[in-house]
């Protein structure tokens, strides 16, 4: 029954940090793109698409908003899936436990 | 003459002064309270594990939005505009790295500091002696640059000698620290984080009033007063790699500082580990948001030659600002907020740096990780001391160095020393003793070496013709190089006692309890 659990818990382990690591490079993409931007394409950002509003300024504030949908995408998935599974797993084991002490 | 500033900043200022001490005698409040309940080491260094979320997301947030933030970025825009945003938006995209990596792992798995995670299935003393060093490399060098920017900023607000002023700062903070430890060092950052959102959000609105309440108009008002090029990227970042370098320090360091990674402990469990970072993040990329209309703003209603005219830095032109749209009374509580901010982050740094110093160094190893409560709590204190009288001699050493530079290099090394070695021993079940050591040595030194070398050093302080090192933050090299010392030294030797372990830790990271 440890082994059950044991290979359980690696199991979601795995999928845990497939998904975190998904989004660490999802964050990293989007700002890295944004500084390269601005490292290599100047004019760009420069330019006006509102009297006022440069698409440097417009892009800045979308890496925030970006960095909270992330967030977002995380406390989603672990509410829902990570932490039920979490749950299963602890059940599974207390009703196994009886007949194995 | 227009440019003269007409301000009554650098003279004595009655409201901030009353302000001020309103905060003290308040936080004084707490602190006095935070000492009675204060019994153990539990209490002293995680306050007994019973922040909830929400308060520990405020508490992250005053511990974060430090006076580099607040001043130093209004400063930034309104000298430089756009330039000054990529500050904003790099000190944010830290904060999901630290959501999905770090921070419910550290949780389930430590007590006290981060190293207890990287020592877990490795040799306590070698690995606990390293990350000491870096730590408190990563401390000094934040502490340098609140410590100076306290002192200028209270020169400047209170009209106070520049001495007194580190003083000062550093005997508060002392106070809340040694009888309060993390409770009210948690209070008081909650406090000051609701102090400093309010009145930023104050002044945004009465800023944006003058504009119609749209920042676009705001905008485009600065770019009718100093040219469109303030709304795109300037001559700031000049240097690709140097943008680079600097952005990935800003990132990885957060995942990495000692003081922030220690608040964690001090909530109940994972799940309210989680929603801290929730709570942080969204207070923080709130706050770094309204930095766009504080700064362009102040550029436009203070105007950037009266801002230069008080300080050539630009980090008077948030309380300019104030002071221009709500008149003195509303300076003087901007003042006392930003001298909060400072005494807040001040404690919640000397907290961490003194819980390497008892905790990881002088329990684990001196005492082999047994010593009573009673002497834990005493060396904890003693610590505490020697890092507030060390942050008022670096103060007062370092006065006059920048301080936002100085931020970005603590985020360099913390960024180099601890977060590749803290991953890595999470993640890797080949990642050995002799790995994680290497790395955060190597990651220190590298960093510091490069920083030596770097032309803000050698041109600008030294007067030297060149620099051997090209960029001014080290992280684009030292980061990469610490990740692959560690991979490389765990792979040529192995240490099967820590694979073995990896079961364990892995189901403690996860389930959030021991394996039975």
């Amino acid at each position: 029954m440890e082994d059950n659990r044991l290979t359980a818990v690696t199991r979601l382990a795995a999928e845990r940090w497939r998904f975190s690591l998904g989004l660490t490079a999802a964050m990293m993409v989007i700002y890295f793109g944004f500084i390269l931007l601005i490292a290599y394409n100047k004019p760009l950002l420069g330019t006006l698409i509102a009297p006022g509003l440069s698409l440097g300024i417009l892009l800045g504030a979308l890496v925030i908003v970006a960095a909270w949908v992330l967030i977002y995408l995380y406390i989603r998935w672990t509410n829902n899936y990570f932490d039920r599974q979490i749950a299963q797993i602890r059940a599974d084991q207390q009703f196994e436990q009886p007949s194995d002490s | 003459m227009n440019t003269t500033p007409n301000t009554i900043l650098g003279q004595f200022n009655p409201t901030a002064v009353l302000f001020f001490f309103v905060f003290i005698a308040i936080s004084l409040g707490v602190t006095f309270w935070a000492a009675k309940n204060t019994k153990s080491a539990a209490h002293y260094y995680a306050a007994g594990g019973q922040i909830s979320g929400f308060q520990n997301g405020l508490a992250l947030a005053g511990d974060y939005m430090s006076a580099a933030s607040f001043l130093g970025i209004a400063g930034l825009v309104a000298l430089n505009g756009f330039d000054g945003l990529i500050y904003s938006i790099g000190f944010l995209v830290g904060w999901p790295i630290v959501m999905f990596l770090i921070a419910e792992p550290l949780r389930n798995l430590g007590t006290y500091t981060f190293t207890d995670v990287v020592a877990y299935r490795l040799q306590q003393k070698p690995v606990r002696v390293a990350s000491a060093i870096g730590t408190l490399a990563v401390v000094s060098f934040y502490l340098i640059a609140q410590m100076v920017g306290a002192g200028n900023l209270i020169k400047l607000l209170f009209g106070m000698d520049y001495q007194l002023a580190v003083l000062i700062v550093g005997g508060v903070m002392l106070s809340y620290v040694i009888f309060g430890g993390m409770i009210a060092t948690t209070w008081v950052q909650i406090i000051k984080a609701v102090l400093l959102l309010g009145g930023t959000v104050i002044l945004a609105l009465l800023v944006l009033s003058k504009f119609g309440m749209s920042p676009t108009t705001l905008f485009a008002a600065a770019a009718d007063k100093y040219g469109a090029g303030v709304l795109a990227p300037g001559k700031q970042v000049s240097n690709p790699l140097d943008a680079i370098s600097l952005g990935l320090s800003l990132m990885l360091g957060t995942a990495g500082l000692p003081h922030i990674l220690m608040r964690f402990y001090t909530v109940p469990n994972a799940k309210a580990a989680r929603s801290s970072v929730m709570y942080a993040t969204v207070f923080i990329g709130f706050f770094y948001l309204l930095t766009f209309i504080l700064g362009f703003g102040a550029m436009t209603l203070v105007g950037q030659d009266a801002i230069k005219g008080i300080d050539k830095g630009g980090n008077m032109a948030a309380p300019m600002l104030a002071e221009v749209l709500g008149g003195n009374a509303f300076l003087g509580f901007i003042a006392a907020v930003s001298f909060a901010t400072i005494l807040a982050v001040v404690a919640g740094l000397t907290l961490s740096g003194a819980a390497a110093l008892s905790h990881d160094l002088w329990v684990n190893v001196v005492r082999h990780g047994s010593a009573d409560e009673n002497e834990q709590l005493k060396v904890a204190r003693g610590a505490t001391l020697l890092l507030g009288i060390l942050s008022i001699v670096l103060g007062i050493v370092f006065q006059g160095q920048n301080v936002a530079y100085m931020v970005g290099l603590a985020f360099a090394i913390a960024a180099s020393a601890n977060f590749p070695a803290l991953l890595m021993s999470m993640l890797w079940r080949q990642f050995t003793t002799k790995g994680a050591v290497t790395s955060m040595l190597v990651g220190t030194l590298s960093s510091l070496v490069l920083i030596y070398f770097s032309p803000t050093i050698q041109i600008d302080l030294l007067k030297h013709e060149a620099a051997l090192f090209p960029l001014k933050n080290p992280g684009l090299v030292s980061i990469p190089l610490a990740f692959a010392v560690g991979i490389i030294v765990s792979l040529m030797i192995p240490e099967p006692s820590a694979e073995k372990k990896f079961h364990e830790a892995e189901h403690r990271i996860h389930m959030g309890e021991l394996m039975e």
